[in-house]
C-alpha cells in the first residue's frame, strides 16, 4: 500500500516537474527576447554567433542536401520508370524537398550540429559559474549571451533549409539530367507547372521558421537550466538532440496536417 | 578571427539564403515576375472539364497564351464554368473562337486548346467563350466502343 502511494507521488512530481520546466522555459524565452534595449553591442555579439551557429552549418547543410536530392531522383526515376513517367522526376523530388525533407532534415541536422553546441556551450558557462559572475558585475546574461543565440538559430535555420531545397534540387537535376538521360527541359518544365509559390515554397519556410525556434529554444534553455556539473552537461546535451528531434518530427505532422 | 572577416562571411550567408529563395521562387515554382500583369478575363463553359485545373495552360495553335484562373460549377446551367486569363497584348482574338480542353499525352495534364474563328469583333475583357468543347473522357470512349463491339456482333 505505501509503495502504490509512493508510486502515484511520483507520476505526481514528474509531472509538476514538466510543467515547471515547460514555465520556466517560457519565462526564459520570454525575458531573453523581450526588452533587448541597447542594439549597438548587440548587433556584434549576433553577428559571431551567426558565423558559428549558421556559416560553420553550411558545409553539412551542403553535403546532405546535395546526397538526399541525388538519391531521390535515384530513387524516383527507377520507379516512375516502370509507368513511363520518368519525366515527373522534378516535380517529385522539388515537392518532397520543399514540403517535407527539407525544413525536417536541416532542423535534425541545425539540431545536431548547431543545438548540442549551443546546450553545451551555455552549460559550460554555468558549470565554470561565467553567467553568475556576469550577474555579479550587473550584466544580464540573457541579454549577452543568451539573446544573440537565439536570435541567430531563428535567423539562420530558415535559411539554411533555402540553402538545403536548392542545392537537393539541383543534385536532383544532376542525377537525373546528365546521368540518367531525362529530359532536362521537362525536368524543370514538371518542376514549374507543379510547384506552387504560395503553397509549396512559402509553407515550407514556414516550417523551417517553425523548426529553427522549437530547435534553438530548446537548445539554449536545456545549457541554460542544466546541472552545473560534467554529467549535467552531457545529459542536457542528449536531451537536447532528442527532444528537438522528437519535437520536429511530431510539429512536422501537425504542421502538414494543417497546411496540404 | 578578426570581425570584418566575421561579418563578411556573415553577409555572404544571408545573401546565399536570400539567393535560394529567389531560386526557388524564380526557377522551381515558375513565378514570373509580371505574372499579375496586363492580361484580360474571358470565360466558357464546358459540359465536363473532366481533370483540369486553376494555373493550366490555356493554348492556341500549342503556344501558351494564358492560363486557367478559376473553376466553379454553374448551378444555372448545370456546366462548368471556366475562367482564364489571356496575355494583354493578344487582343485580336475573334469572338466565336472555340475553346476545348485537351490533354497532353494519352494520360498527361489537361490543358485549353483555342482554335480561332472568323468573326471581324474580337474577344475583350469579360466575354464569353460559346463554342466549346469537353474533355474527352477516357472511361466513355471505352464504353463506346465496348457498346459498338457487341451490338455489331448481333
Amino acid at each position: 500500500m505505501k509503495t502504490m502511494i509512493d508510486r502515484v507521488a511520483l507520476i505526481g512530481r514528474s509531472g509538476l516537474d514538466v510543467l515547471a520546466a515547460t514555465g520556466r522555459s517560457g519565462v526564459f524565452l520570454f525575458n531573453a527576447l523581450v526588452g533587448r534595449s541597447r542594439f549597438g553591442n548587440g548587433f556584434q555579439l549576433l553577428v559571431k554567433q551567426l558565423y558559428a551557429v549558421g556559416v560553420l552549418s553550411l558545409a553539412i547543410i551542403v553535403v546532405s542536401g546535395l546526397f538526399i536530392g541525388m538519391v531521390l531522383a535515384l530513387q524516383g526515376y527507377n520507379i516512375l520508370k516502370d509507368y513511363g513517367s520518368e519525366q515527373a522526376v522534378g516535380q517529385m523530388v522539388a515537392l518532397t524537398l520543399l514540403r517535407e525533407l527539407g525544413p525536417v532534415v536541416t532542423a535534425l541536422l541545425f539540431a545536431g550540429r548547431a543545438g548540442s553546441a549551443l546546450t553545451a556551450e551555455i552549460g559550460l558557462m554555468k558549470a565554470t559559474e561565467q553567467l553568475s559572475s556576469m550577474e555579479m558585475i550587473g550584466v544580464d546574461p540573457l541579454k549577452y549571451v543568451i539573446a544573440p543565440r537565439l536570435w541567430a538559430g531563428f535567423i539562420s535555420m530558415p535559411l539554411l533549409a533555402l540553402i538545403f531545397c536548392v542545392v537537393g534540387i539541383w543534385g536532383g537535376a544532376m542525377v537525373a539530367v546528365d546521368w540518367l538521360g531525362v529530359y532536362s527541359g521537362s525536368y524543370w518544365a514538371n518542376m514549374q507547372n507543379s510547384v506552387q509559390f504560395t503553397h509549396d515554397v512559402l509553407n515550407g519556410l514556414t516550417k523551417a521558421v517553425v523548426f529553427a525556434f522549437v530547435v534553438t529554444w530548446i537548445a539554449v534553455f536545456q545549457g541554460y537550466d542544466c546541472e552545473p556539473t560534467s554529467e549535467g552537461i552531457s545529459r542536457a546535451t542528449t536531451r537536447t538532440v532528442v527532444y528537438a528531434s522528437l519535437a520536429v518530427l511530431g510539429l512536422d505532422f501537425i504542421l502538414t496536417a494543417l497546411m496540404f | 578571427m578578426r570581425t570584418r572577416t566575421l561579418e563578411l562571411t556573415v553577409g555572404l550567408f544571408i545573401l546565399i539564403g536570400v539567393l535560394a529563395l529567389l531560386v526557388l521562387a524564380l526557377r522551381v515554382s515558375g513565378l514570373t515576375v509580371n505574372a499579375t500583369g496586363d492580361t484580360y478575363k474571358v470565360h466558357a463553359h464546358f459540359d465536363n472539364i473532366s481533370g483540369l485545373t486553376t494555373r493550366a495552360r490555356v493554348t492556341m495553335a500549342g503556344v501558351t497564351i494564358g492560363q486557367v484562373t478559376a473553376i466553379e460549377f454553374d448551378k444555372d446551367r448545370y456546366t462548368g464554368r471556366v475562367e482564364m486569363a489571356i496575355r494583354g497584348d493578344i487582343d485580336t482574338l475573334p469572338a466565336d473562337s472555340s475553346a476545348s480542353i485537351l490533354t497532353a499525352g494519352l494520360l498527361g495534364e489537361k490543358y485549353i486548346g483555342i482554335s480561332v474563328g472568323g468573326e471581324d469583333d474580337f474577344l475583350v475583357d469579360g466575354s464569353e467563350i460559346y463554342d466549346t468543347q469537353s474533355a474527352m473522357v477516357l472511361e466513355e470512349l471505352i464504353g463506346r466502343f465496348l457498346f459498338n463491339t457487341v451490338s455489331n456482333d448481333d
